[in-house]
């Protein structure tokens, strides 16, 4: 297994994709943290949806991570993208029955996926994270936020925790980008049913039925990424992520096992 | 060491009602290079698949190397595949293909550059897959093929798309890792290209096995044909009439006479019109194609 972990990395690590990642990543990570610290006094908010958040809040611990945990949302749905299309397009280009002939063993080619994912979402989450802290500590001075309680030791704990719990979320993402790509075998339609469900179905649904929000995957996978939220545990959250993500992932891995490689 | 390198047994793979294909029997020999012919859509792609055990069989069994293929992961480190296509990743480079294959193998990476050079692609092996051409595609797959060192190379229409001198390499090739041992089973839908280099045959339509044997059986059921075209088109019946009541098997065809018989008739043939007054524009002896030889013996038209 350890054998496909090494070559799905090497396919991971192609330049037009690391790189392309790395700079959507770190696009995504400059841009969100640079609006909160140099639109601070914008009328138009400086934080998600127009709220706004001032020098004195972001001047406690949690400033040093509140431009990462923002950042955090958008990690999930570039790793969703990611491994639907890495896993959807071995059976479009017709490349599984190399991996295959070469690795017969159908569930140590899932397994090696399923790490060579997270290793590649840690350096991404990292990445962001590191960027995002970088361009914080830059800019808090011209925006007025003191930094002497970033470096306490709540804020380094609360560094590792937000890392941790927005590696948990985008590991979900991705996992359930991969699910769908292994059920649906290309990857445009992979992206677009995993995109378009995130993004605009589970908000339709969210508020056409206030309850439902608690019981769809996505808003359950963000919510880990913030650490819990007061309306929605992260107990919760941990528990309805792991059903879809076991459930799915068993279909999943079932179709993968028996379905022919005719392609 | 096992005698045969790939045993079927009833193999059968039905699509919906379609059976592509239907009873498979047949051994392919270990030490020999194998044909095996069909026409498009006969049921040789199918064929391969479950012998590498990406589609499982509707009934029947097969062994490969000696093991039964429910069991792949037991044979495939020594076999070579290449399937229909050549499928690599469009955006990595011929090497970095060969490399991610040679890693979920087992293989040294030392390998990946010396099969670009034998497949003659070692300066463009740093190229995007998906910049090559046709013939390229197709000898970098021999190349992933190659990985293993099989003892077992299946190549599923490996000339496909190459021009005259692609398909002379890929033969040489083939002609190469027969004479180092390595058992070939090799997949056309055109027989005059493999039948000059395989020993042994199987040939395939509609999904069932029609022949399967060594080429000599069908060699030596090839019968020379005479043609003899007269000068002049009326003469045509007159000559045929002529070389029938002498007990010759003639048909028309063309404006020529197609007579069954052995080179040292045309001698009497052709005197047999200069007693007649006829003079022939030409003669000349011709074999059919396994392909022509086959279809008679079976009395199967085509
Ligand atoms: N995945 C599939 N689903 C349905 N029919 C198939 C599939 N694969 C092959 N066939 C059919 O099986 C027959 C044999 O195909 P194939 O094995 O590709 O033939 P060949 O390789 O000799 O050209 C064809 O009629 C083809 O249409
Ligand atoms: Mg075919």
């Amino acid at each position: 297994m350890i054998r496909v972990v090494i070559a799905e990395l090497r396919k991971l690590r192609r330049p037009t994709l690391l790189l392309g990642t790395i700079a959507t990543v770190g696009g995504l990570s400059a841009l969100f943290t640079s609006i909160i610290f140099l639109m601070i006094d914008s009328e138009d908010g400086n934080s998600r949806r127009g709220e706004s958040i001032g020098p004195e809040e972001l001047s406690q611990a949690m400033g040093l991570v509140y431009g990462f945990r923002l950042v955090g949302a958008f990690l999930g749905i570039v790793a969703l993208c990611i491994f639907a299309s890495q896993t959807a397009q071995e059976y479009s280009l017709g490349t599984l029955r190399n991996l295959l002939v070469r690795q017969p063993s159908r569930m140590k080619i899932l397994a090696g996926k399923f790490i060579s994912m997270k290793i590649f979402a840690l350096v991404m989450v990292l990445f962001a994270g590191a960027l995002s802290i970088l361009i914080s500590f830059a800019l808090a001075e011209r925006a007025g936020v003191n930094t002497s309680a970033w470096t306490t030791s709540a804020a380094i704990e609360l560094l590792f925790r937000s890392t941790l719990n927005i590696f948990i979320a985008t590991l979900c993402f991705g996992t359930f980008g991969m699910i769908l790509g292994l059920l649906l075998r290309s990857p445009i339609s992979a992206i677009a049913v995993g995109v378009l469900w995130i993004l605009i179905l589970e908000n339709i649904l969210g508020a056409l039925i206030k309850s439902t929000g608690k019981w769809l995957p996505g808003f359950n996978f963000s919510n880990l990424g913030e650490g819990g939220i007061p309306s929605l545990s992260y107990r919760h959250s941990i528990a309805v992520s792991l059903a879809y993500l076991v459930i799915g992932g068993a279909i999943a891995a079932v179709f993968f096992k028996r379905r022919d490689v005719a392609n | 060491m096992e005698k045969t390198a790939i045993s079927t047994s009833d193999l059968t793979k039905i699509y919906g009602e379609r059976a592509a294909l239907s009873h498979g029997n047949f051994v392919v020999p270990n030490g020999s290079i194998c044909g095996f012919v069909g026409p498009n859509g006969s049921g040789k792609t199918t064929t391969i698949r479950m012998l590498l055990g990406l589609i499982a069989p509707t009934s029947g069994t097969a062994t490969v190397l000696g093991e039964s293929i429910s069991h792949p992961e037991k044979y495939l480190p020594h076999v070579g595949a290449m399937i229909e296509g050549p499928a690599f990743y469009p955006a990595l480079s011929g090497r970095e293909n060969l490399k991610v294959l040679a890693e979920l193998g087992g293989f040294p990476l030392s390998r990946v550059d010396q099969l670009l050079e034998k497949v003659d692609l070692a300066d463009r092996g740093g190229s995007k897959f998906k910049t090559y051409s046709l013939g390229m595609k197709q000898r970098l797959g021999i190349a992933a093929a190659l990985l293993p060192n099989p003892k077992l190379l299946i190549l599923d229409e490996p000339t496909n798309g190459l021009d005259p001198s692609g398909i002379q390499e890929v033969r040489g090739i083939i002609k190469d890792l027969a004479d180092s041992g390595t058992t070939v089973f090799v997949s056309s839908h055109i027989l005059s290209e493999l039948e000059m280099i395989c020993e042994y045959l199987i040939m395939l339509r509609e999904g069932r096995v029609i022949f399967s044997g060594r080429t000599q059986e069908l060699l030596s059921g090839q019968k020379p044909i005479i043609v003899a075209k007269p000068e002049y088109d009326v003469d045509l019946t007159n000559l045929a009439k002529k070389l029938t009541d002498s007990g010759f098997k003639i048909s028309i065809v063309d404006g020529s006479l197609h007579i069954e018989a052995a080179q040292e008739a045309s001698a009497t043939i052709n005197r047999m019109a200069f007693e007649a007054g006829i003079t022939l524009a030409s003669i000349s002896v011709v074999l059919p194609t396994l392909e022509e030889t086959f279809f008679e013996m079976t009395g199967d038209s085509k």
